[in-house]
């Protein structure tokens, strides 16, 4: 699938190919093209979705349930940090989202066993309760499929 | 009112997913007649915030509050405008799969909505 698509970037023309150069802000490897745009997209919907839900519930109801709404907020941290550095591009920012999604990815495989060891520990549901089940799971999809992503334009780097 | 518009919202968000998903399986970027649909689908999200704004003017409450209610209502209109916008700047089949992605998250905030004002 992977062969398939870069087949179709070049099948596009010289006019999508120049494009695609001349938004390469400062020799920065593009991470916003192709599947990277999806992720973007989906980390985008978990930036808003996590951050303003966990503003919302630790504005309002902190005492409720601490733990699960603070995690709520580091997962959205998370999220803003990696979503900065896949819009930011280059081999730097692609290192830093490298390592976040697998923090990310840990976060999430802890913090969803957690929650279905200990659910007394969590009176409320937060972002990475079972596994992101709140989210269609996204949130334990993105990180594999990211990170994927990012060893992947590495390997492309010298021809961009 | 807000009820049928969810569901109208929710159907068409769905299709738009449909038509774009099929646009990305035939190797197609997003074309003139995608971002139409685009349109029609924003529109009718615009017009359920405005409704939903209305009727909260109106004295009328959703069942698990207000601001909730009114960030979603503000997140499903600007849902698949975002999308359409990412996907100008990439003319592969990967700008159409990001527009249906965000046709399926519209549908799935409509679902939330609809509990959201207790239908």
């Amino acid at each position: 699938m992977t062969s398939e698509t870069e087949a179709a970037g070049t099948a596009d023309g010289t006019g999508a190919a120049a494009e695609r150069k001349g938004t390469t802000t400062g020799g920065r490897t593009r991470l916003i093209k192709g599947p990277g745009l999806l992720l973007v997209w989906l980390y985008g919907v978990m930036v808003v979705g996590a951050l303003s839900r966990s503003v919302y519930q630790i504005s309002t109801e902190f005492g409720h349930a601490p733990l699960a709404y603070s995690l709520s907020l580091l997962a959205a941290l998370v999220y803003a940090f990696i979503t900065y550095t896949l819009v930011r591009g280059g081999e730097t920012a692609r290192r830093a989202a490298l390592a976040c999604c697998a923090a990310e990815l840990a976060g999430v495989v802890v913090v969803g066993a957690w929650t279905l060891i200990e659910p007394s520990a969590f009176p409320d549901t937060t972002v990475w309760s079972g596994f992101g089940r709140g989210y269609l799971f996204i949130p334990v999809l993105l990180p594999v499929t990211a990170l994927f992503w990012l060893r992947r334009s590495r390997t492309e780097q010298p021809a961009a | 009112m807000l009820i049928a518009l969810t569901v109208a919202t929710a159907v068409a968000a769905l299709l738009l997913a449909l038509w774009c998903g099929f646009a990305a399986y035939r190797d197609q970027p997003t074309k003139d007649w995608h971002f139409i649909g685009m349109a029609a689908v924003t529109l009718l999200a615009v017009v359920q915030l405005v409704v939903g704004v209305v009727q909260l003017a109106r004295g009328e409450r959703p069942e698990q509050g207000t601001t909730i209610f009114v960030a979603y209502l503000i997140g499903a209109a600007a849902c698949v405008p975002a999308a359409g916008f990412l996907s100008l700047a990439e003319r592969t089949r990967w700008g159409s799969i990001t527009v249906a992605a965000a046709g399926v998250v519209l549908a799935v905030l409509q679902v939330r909505v609809y509990d959201i004002w207790g239908g």
